[in-house]
C-alpha cells in the first residue's frame, strides 16, 4: 500500500540530492543512500517542512536513520 | 594612521564597494568557521565601518553550505590543548609526579591560566563584534543554509536580515558544555522573546527561515539564490537617508546590551576550562560521524 508521506519524502530527497528515486528504498540509511552529511540532511528537513507545512525539530530525527523512520516523525505532525 | 582600503581580499573575507554600498563576502571553506584569521579580518572590517564613505553594508557568504557554521572548533580545541601542553607548570609537575599524576595536577593548577588566555581571546571577539554592532551605517545581513553558533552571533550584529528559504539557525553550544560566547544570547534577546531563546539554547534545535521570520528574527524570507539581489535593494533603500540621521537613530533602535555581554563573558570563561568541554571538543573535532551538527 502506498504511503503518501514516504513517497513525497523520497521524491524530495531525490530532487534535492540528484539521486534517481527508483534507486532509493524506504529502509535505506539516508546518509548512505544519499551520500550526505548532517548539514545536507538539514536541507532535507527544510524541504520537508515546506512540503508538509509543519515544523520538524531536528532532535526528533536524531535516531531516525531510514526514510521510513523520517516519514514516521513527519506523520506525528500532520 | 593608515586608512583602511575600501577594497580588500583576505583569507576569510573580502570586500569592495558598489556605488555607495560596501559588500562584504565571507568565503572561507568549509563554512566560514571563525578562527583567529577571520577575527583579524573582522577587526579590520569593524574599523572600516566606523571610517567609511559607504552609506550601507551587506554581509553575506558565497559558500554553498551557508552563512557561517560558527567558531573554528578545531582551532579552539588545538589552542586549549596547546596551552595545556606548553604550560610550564605542567612540565614541572610531570617531572615531579610523572605524566599521569602530573597532568591531572596541572589541569587543576593550570585552569586559571587557560581561563585568563581564553578571556583575552573572548574580550577581543567581543570588542570586534561590538564595533560591528555599533557601525554608524546600516548593515544588511544576507543569510542562507547554516547559521550556527558564532555564525548566528555574527548575523545578530546586522541591522536587517534577509534570509533565503534554506536558512537554519541554531545555538548548539550546550552540546559542548558551553553557552554561546560571542554575545549571542544578549543580542538575541534584543530581537526575540525569551521562550524562543530557551527553546534554541536548551534543545540545540535548528530553526528554519519561515519560523525565524514568524518570531521576528529576520525581515524577509526569499527563495534560494535570490537573497543577494534582495539584500542589495534593502541596502539601496537604507542608503537614501541622511547618514548623520542614520548614525543618530541606529543606537537608539539597537542598544548594546553591555551588562549582559559582560555576564556572558564571565560565564563562558568559567565554563570553558571544565574537562567536559575539552572532551566534547575532542569528540567533535575527531568525529567521522555524518551527523556531528545535529543536536
Amino acid at each position: 500500500m502506498s504511503d503518501p508521506i514516504l513517497d513525497r519524502l523520497l521524491q524530495l530527497a531525490s530532487k534535492r540530492f540528484g539521486v534517481d528515486v527508483s534507486a532509493l528504498n524506504p529502509d535505506d540509511d539516508i546518509f548512505d543512500a544519499l551520500s550526505i552529511d548532517s548539514l545536507q540532511a538539514l536541507e532535507l528537513v527544510t524541504d520537508l517542512e515546506g512540503a508538509f507545512g509543519v515544523e520538524v525539530p531536528d532532535y526528533e530525527l536524531q535516531d531516525a536513520r531510514t526514510f521510513t523512520d523520517i516519514a514516521d516523525v513527519v506523520r506525528d505532525r500532520v | 594612521m593608515t586608512a583602511i582600503s575600501a577594497e580588500f581580499s583576505g583569507e576569510a573575507l573580502s570586500w569592495d564597494m558598489h556605488d555607495d554600498i560596501l559588500e562584504v563576502r565571507l568565503h572561507r571553506e568549509p563554512c566560514n568557521e571563525i578562527g583567529t584569521a577571520a577575527l583579524d579580518e573582522l577587526d579590520r572590517l569593524a574599523k572600516l565601518l566606523h571610517d567609511t564613505t559607504a552609506r550601507a553594508c551587506i554581509l553575506y557568504s558565497d559558500r554553498e553550505r551557508g552563512f557561517c557554521a560558527g567558531a573554528d572548533l578545531k582551532e579552539l580545541y588545538d589552542g586549549l590543548v596547546e596551552r595545556a601542553e606548553s604550560s610550564r607548570t605542567r612540565k614541572a609537575l610531570r617531572k615531579i609526579a610523572g605524566p599521569e599524576l602530573g597532568d591531572r595536577a596541572a589541569r587543576r593548577v593550570g585552569a586559571p591560566i587557560v581561563r585568563r588566555q581564553v578571556r583575552q581571546f573572548i574580550d577581543r571577539i567581543h570588542h570586534v563584534f561590538t564595533r560591528i554592532d555599533t557601525a554608524p551605517i546600516p548593515v544588511i545581513g544576507m543569510v542562507h543554509g547554516v547559521v550556527f553558533g558564532g555564525g548566528f552571533e555574527l548575523m545578530l550584529l546586522c541591522d536587517i536580515v534577509v534570509a533565503e528559504q534554506s536558512t537554519r539557525f541554531a545555538f548548539p553550544e550546550l552540546r559542548l558544555g558551553l553557552v554561546p560566547g560571542f554575545g549571542g544570547l544578549p543580542r538575541l534577546s534584543r530581537d526575540v522573546g525569551n521562550a524562543v531563546i530557551r527553546d534554541l539554547l536548551l534543545t540545540g534545535r535548528t530553526l528554519g527561515a519561515k519560523r525565524a521570520y514568524d518570531v521576528g528574527l529576520v525581515s524577509q524570507v526569499v527563495p534560494r539564490g535570490k537573497g543577494l539581489k534582495i539584500a542589495r535593494k534593502v541596502a539601496a533603500q537604507t542608503a537614501k537617508f541622511d547618514p548623520h540621521v542614520v548614525a543618530m537613530a541606529k543606537p537608539f533602535a539597537k542598544p548594546v546590551p553591555r551588562a549582559q555581554l559582560e555576564r556572558e563573558k564571565d560565564l563562558f570563561c568559567r565554563m570553558v576550562t571544565d574537562p567536559v568541554v575539552l572532551k566534547a571538543l575532542e569528540r567533535f573535532v575527531n568525529s567521522d560521524d555524518a551527523r556531528p551538527y545535529l543536536p
